[in-house]
């Protein structure tokens, strides 16, 4: 039992969800600090509002949660292949003009239009996130730029395209009209709540991409060349094509991103089924990269961080009550973005200093109580550094997947670490005899 | 031949902004540290420049004196705003697209946050205008004085004299080798004794005051000395990594690139003026989208022989071979 639990947390993702901790830990404690310079006699309770206010409204949490999911394992997809797709929100843009392009334009039965419409936001997300894997591929440009460049083109594109159409746009309310009733996602029916059927399709998709990276042998190759493109190459994988594979799933996730969050029934006017083409760009795609870095870019852990995410912007948005501003939420999303990336150093970092006071206690403890210990200790350096220099192509998840040699080696592996396991948990024993 | 002078006038104000972004970036990147933060850098040095004017215009101080003081504190702003970057890429051996990532998005959010919380508004307007109606004694010499001397803003002589500065503290200087050598090979820069973490907290702060002083310049003259948080500084961080990419990563060619990019844009909001471009029609919405456009060509085609510094975005680390 000890055993297993020693092991998940020396784990890879055990690692990330403490560095994950780490940096919300900071990003709340300095949110907390700006509010307190802002107000000091309201900031408490405001604070409490964010940690605590989402619980009492979980159908919206799980509501507003389920764009920022999309875009989060849009950006998170692309992490895994070494691609850092900042363009979540060109591509949520897309989806969500697709999605309405096929609300106004298409007149079809109750039941079938929204999923036609859905659909259509997927090819939105695709076609946008295929040009910067296509220039990233062919071209050899770097995709960061690439994307933020077609967010800002996206956003112009919809907005003019938009306010140019007479049945969409309505010039006296500045925005869209309403998209007919047969092109809403069916609700789930949460009182008080716009909850609906899309956050379980987003789950599934997650659930869905988890098994593409880990049991498929794209998911195989797109890991391997984010590990290594060089390596990759020489293997014989395609990266050409991979690449662009990669970013119009990408795409596709955060267009679905858009079509979700445009198509879903509202309780909240104009939160949903209506577009206004004000020039800005998307907020929920660049919320996408804290997801994903959350959510150190599995899926599964997306779906958590997003729905964190969601949690602490609707306690935001309920600090307004007291006189603060939601933006505060965004403030402390950034800061988590930045330390999220180096928040590994930085609790390895932390751990290396505990583990030095750990050690010069027991050696005190030892220098005072068995003096004859040291002569244990030597030995036990050189097992420990044994197992871990055999541990460590295990841990190498690209190494262990799909093939029959790697298969092979993978079980010599498991029965040298097992063996290794044995002496050292013989060895706990001798120490506490 | 007016719309000549015009188009010239107003090119130069959105040429200068991008050139002193974009010669920061070139100092960053050629120290080693990506900066994809220069649009949130802009933004911070445009709005506390803005805050600054904001509050010290109600004194009778003259305009331009006015002008090089919030100039000096919007550099400043952007100085210290760098160090979040630096501290995090050079000490921390963080992933400096993500850093940056984060430090863009969190300037309009606390430009928001505060300008709510304190002024009831999305950002901040100043009253004094900067606008230089003709200079005395220059602007009747004949073409140059109405190209160069009319209309204009203080920013456009004082970014030419930083790129002539730029120019040979790059290439003439000692500090300016280190400082390339340090974006090359750190290695071998740290092996004849350079100090490579200095060197690239050097080449990220000049990139901070540059980018600070590229912001204000933008709030003067581009925005009439607006700045919020919705529309920030739309984007001219990142035309500035364009042009900079453009201009491979060298002065002079980024000076061009910058006026290229600044014509472009330019042009796409004063279509209404050229008889030609109006007589075809074509909505204005169109032509705002030609800087960002014109940008994916110009990578298109010059990507494939970037000459980028071979040893940018990777963390500097002593044991690497």
């Amino acid at each position: 039992m000890l055993k297993r639990l020693n092991s998940v947390i020396k784990s890879k993702s055990f690692s990330a969800f403490t560095s994950a901790l780490l940096a919300i830990f900071l990003g709340l404690i300095i949110g907390y600090i700006v509010m307190l310079c802002a107000r000091p006699e309201k900031a408490s309770a405001a604070f409490e509002k964010i940690l605590f206010y989402g619980f009492t409204d979980l159908g919206n949490v799980l509501y507003f949660a389920t764009p920022i999911m999309m875009t989060g394992l849009a950006v998170g997809f692309a992490f895994k292949m070494g691609l850092f797709n900042i363009g979540a929100s060109g591509q949520y843009t897309m989806g969500m003009f697709f999605a309405l392009l096929a609300g106004f334009y298409l007149d079809l039965p109750k039941g079938i239009h929204w999923l036609v419409c859905v659909l259509a936001g997927l090819i939105g997300g695709m076609l946008w996130g295929m040009i910067p894997g296509v220039f990233k591929a062919l071209l050899n440009v770097n995709e960061v730029i690439t994307s933020i460049m077609f967010n800002y083109i996206g956003t112009y594109l919809v907005d003019m395209l938009i306010k140019s159409s007479a049945k969409m746009y309505v010039p006296t309310t500045t925005r869209t009209a309403y998209l007919p009733a047969s092109a809403q996602l069916p609700s789930l029916g949460v009182k008080n709540s716009s909850v609906n059927i899309s956050i379980i399709i987003a789950i599934c998709l997650a659930i869905l991409l988890f098994v593409i990276l880990h049991m498929t042998i794209f998911g195989y190759e797109l890991k391997a060349s984010g590990y290594n493109k060089h390596a990759s190459k020489y293997a014989g994988m395609n990266g050409t094509k991979n690449i662009i594979l990669t970013m119009i799933i990408a795409g596709g996730l955060a267009g679905l991103g858009g079509a979700f969050a445009i198509l879903a029934p509202s309780t909240i006017a104009g939160s949903s089924q209506t577009y206004e083409p004000i020039n800005v760009i998307a907020a929920n795609g660049f919320n996408g990269i804290a997801v994903a870095l959350l959510g150190n870019s599995s899926p599964i852990g997306v779906i958590f961080s997003s729905i964190f995410i969601s949690h602490i912007q609707r306690g935001g948005s309920q600090t307004s009550i007291l006189g603060f501003k939601p933006e505060i939420i965004d403030v402390v999303i950034s800061i988590i973005i930045y330390f999220s990336a180096f928040s590994l150093i930085m609790k390895n970092a932390i751990g290396r200093i505990f583990t030095k006071l750990h050690h010069k206690k027991l050696e005190s403890e030892q220098a005072g109580e068995k003096p004859h210990s040291s002569f244990v200790d030597p030995a036990d350096e050189i097992k420990s550094d044994l197992k871990e220099s055999v541990d460590m192509p295990n841990n190498n998840e690209v190494a262990s997947d799909n093939n029959n040699n790697n298969n092979q080696e993978k079980n010599i592996n498991n029965e040298t670490y097992d063996d290794t396991n044995k002496d050292t948990d013989n060895k706990v024993k001798e120490k506490e005899v | 031949m007016d719309i000549v002078y015009y188009l010239v006038q107003n090119t130069l104000p959105v040429a200068v902004a991008l050139l002193l972004v974009a010669l920061g970036g070139m100092f960053s990147e050629r120290s080693g540290v990506i900066n994809i933060a220069l649009e949130g850098i802009m933004l911070f040095g445009a709005y506390i420049g803005c805050l600054f004017v904001y509050f010290i215009e109600k004194n009778p101080i003259p305009a331009q004196v006015i002008f090089l003081l919030a100039m000096l504190i919007a550099a400043l702003a952007g100085l210290i705003y760098s160090l979040l970057l630096s501290w995090a890429a050079i000490n921390m051996k963080a992933d400096q697209t993500i850093v940056g990532t984060a430090l863009n998005m969190l300037v309009p959010a606390v430009i928001l946050l505060f300008s709510k919380m304190f002024f009831m508004s999305d950002g901040v307007t100043t009253k004094t205008r900067f606008y230089i109606r003709e200079v005395k004694g220059l602007s009747n010499i004949p073409v140059i004085g109405k190209l160069f001397f009319q209309n204009t803003y203080l920013s456009i002589y004082i970014g030419g004299l930083i790129l002539i500065i730029a120019t040979i503290v790059f290439y003439k200087t000692r500090f300016g080798l280190r400082l390339r050598a340090c974006g090359e090979h750190p290695q071998a820069a740290d092996s004849v004794g350079i100090n490579v973490h200095r060197m690239r907290y050097a080449g990220v702060a000049i990139s901070g005051i540059l980018g600070g002083m590229g912001g204000f310049f933008y709030a003067v003259g581009v925005t009439d000395g607006n700045t919020n948080g919705h529309t920030g500084v739309a984007g001219f961080g990142f035309l500035a990594l364009a042009v900079l990419i453009f201009g491979q990563w060298k002065p002079i060619q980024i000076m061009f690139a910058a006026l290229f990019f600044a014509f472009l844009r330019t042009l796409a909001y004063s279509v209404a003026l050229i008889p030609f471009l109006k007589s075809l029609n074509i909505s204005q919405d169109y032509y705002k989208m030609l800087p960002y456009i014109a940008t994916m060509i110009v990578l298109a085609f010059t990507s494939k022989r970037s000459r980028a510094p071979k040893a940018e975005g990777i963390p500097y680390d002593k044991g690497m071979r």
